[in-house]
């Protein structure tokens, strides 16, 4: 049986789950209101249920394309970025090699740096590549931004792994490739879907890169669409909101599905060790 | 080869595509922005060797003070708060509780949704016409009603504002963290011997929890001193340069004026000052993790 909850923790709880629901609610209702709701003055809370938005949003502001792109960016980058930070963060956690201290030192400085200092030279790598106005061309400092977290995660999964059983299987002849794909891989798997889903977050939600790479409207991801929303003469506020929670859904989905591990993984490497 | 140097070529060979990644896109991109920044290149003018100049300019530039003082500002308060009310969470989602998943899933969601959104979503609230804001506060007194945006006050509290709700969850985790560290018997003795709950939370749980707090701190300095898609979605920099952060200003001088070495300039300084933070970081929390390497 469940102790009564105190008064004081009660009202932590509720502060808490409704500071962090409220404003976003109140977006959610705008969405489904119709645009005389929107333009109330005072406004209306409650909305007549009108999908008018939606599909103004869907059609008429060709949503549905920068929600391709979006998933186009944000896929790409999870499974680049887990392709190359696994064996990196393997390596790091379970061989013997020199300079580990220094890599993953590094990787956290690099993890700090304020994005404006390396965005000139990004876009001009990109223009030389012709990577401008182009998907890959954001993945790939998408991938870059994503891979210190994503090695210091895995390497902190790693590294609470068990010894034994590797040992056991580096004894009877495996190399270290086939010890991390036949015997790691499944045990960390947890930490790898972790990893995705923080990934695949980050990829979703960036704006800065996106905005300076991507400028041609057919290419543009979700978050730039929605900042560069423009109505012709007015602010299309409920259009806006339907986008916003279009491009939101998907992100609430997987906290509620993966809450336990999103909280597990942000923490892993920063206090725990 | 010897199984160990074998080892080492295959930790190298692992370890390899992740650092070509991190030396192409954001080690060399910073070296070359500080090159860049000894240059003068402006739009359709030769680029020219000038030393240090741009940074005597940028020492004498009233609008880049101003992006400093604003983003100082904002990163003082905004973390300030975000610690506050992130200890506040991390305390209610740390007790046992029906349904505390969720509670813990409900408090995620600020952190999970695009900044973008956020911003738009504060934007809207804070409109002085339709937002919610305004009515709860003064109702059908639409006289009353307040164009928060366009006060330069009440713009950058906005900005602080829509920052704190946004990210205030994620130093929560970060300090949880730290609470499930402490092993519940520690309470146990103070709890005999009649310590309050708040003189358990400050003798006790306080302490215990500065590595967190630290570590929570510098993480959301961190981000704060980069902050760019509240302030572009929400003011633009204004009203007047009010809300202009350092990393819009480095922005519009390098992508909209197209002012390549001052604009490199103005990054390299948010930068030094960053690096610093880093390494402060790394030496205090970062080495942990590498003490529990097998020997």
């Amino acid at each position: 049986m469940t102790k009564p909850l105190r008064p004081a923790l009660l009202g932590g709880i509720l502060l808490a789950v409704l500071g962090s629901l409220c404003p976003f609610l109140w977006f959610v209702l705008t969405s489904f209101k119709s645009q005389i709701q929107v333009e109330a003055i005072p406004p209306t809370w409650w909305p007549d249920g009108s999908l008018g938005f939606y599909t103004s949003a869907l059609i008429e502001h060709r949503l549905l394309h920068y929600i391709r792109n979006s998933v186009i960016v944000a896929g790409a980058t999870t499974v680049i970025a887990l392709v190359v930070a696994t064996p990196a963060a393997y390596a790091l956690a379970r061989l013997r090699m020199a300079g580990k201290a220094w890599i993953l030192g590094g990787l956290l400085c690099v993890a700090m740096f304020p994005h404006i200092v390396i965005a000139g030279p990004v876009w001009q790598i990109l223009e030389r590549l012709g990577g401008l106005n182009t998907h890959w061309g954001l993945v790939l400092p998408y991938v870059s931004l994503t891979l210190p977290l994503a090695v210091w995660i895995l390497t902190t999964f790693f590294q609470e792994l068990p010894f034994e059983l590797e040992e056991a299987a580096r004894i009877d002849g495996c190399t270290a490739w086939q010890a991390l794909y036949r015997i790691l891989l499944p045990l960390a798997a947890p930490g790898l879907f972790t990893t995705a889903i923080l990934t695949l977050v980050f990829a979703w939600n960036e704006f800065f890169f996106a905005l300076l790479i991507l400028t041609d409207p057919g290419r543009q991801t979700l978050p730039v669409g929605i900042a560069l929303f423009q109505g012709e003469f007015i602010m299309p506020w409920g259009e806006i909101a339907a986008a916003s929670v279009i491009a939101t859904l998907p992100l609430i989905v997987i906290v509620l599905l993966f809450q336990r591990g999103i909280i597990s993984g942000l923490s892993a490497g920063a206090v725990k060790g | 080869m010897t199984p160990s140097t074998r080892d080492r070529t295959t930790g190298w060979l692992m370890v390899f595509p992740a650092l070509t990644f991190v030396t192409v896109f954001s080690l060399y991109p910073a070296m070359d922005s500080f090159l860049l920044s000894l240059y003068s290149e402006f739009p359709g003018s030769e680029r020219s060797f000038i030393g240090f100049g741009n940074y005597a300019e940028l020492f004498r530039d009233p609008v880049a003070h101003q992006a400093f003082i604003v983003t100082l500002g904002f990163v003082l308060l905004s973390t300030t708060l975000e610690l506050l009310l992130g200890t506040g969470i991390a305390l209610v989602i740390h007790e046992r509780f029906k349904g505390r998943g969720w509670t813990r899933a409900a408090v995620l969601i600020p952190w999970a949704i695009p900044t973008v959104v956020a911003a738009q979503m504060w934007r809207f609230l804070l409109n002085d016409q339709y937002g919610a804001v305004n009515a709860i506060l003064f109702g059908d007194q639409v006289d009353a009603y307040v164009p928060w945006l366009a006060d330069p006050w009440m713009a950058f509290g906005a900005i602080v504002l829509a920052d704190v709700w946004k990210t205030s969850s994620f130093a929560g985790l970060l300090i949880l963290a730290g609470l499930q560290v402490i092993p519940d018997e520690t309470y146990d003795a103070a709890r005999i011997d009649g310590a309050t709950a708040w003189q358990r939370f400050w003798h006790i749980t306080f302490p215990l929890l500065k590595p967190a707090l630290l570590t929570a701190l510098l993480f959301r300095t961190i981000d704060a001193f980069r902050a760019f898609d509240l302030v572009f979605v929400m003011t633009q920099g204004g009203p007047g340069d009010a809300t202009q952060v350092i990393q819009f200003y480095g922005y519009k001088t390098l992508f909209t004026e197209g002012r390549v070495g001052y604009g490199t300039t103005i990054s390299v300084t948010v930068f030094v000052a960053l690096a610093i933070l880093s390494l402060f970081y790394v030496r205090t929390v970062g080495s942990k993790l590498l003490q529990r390497e097998p020997a």
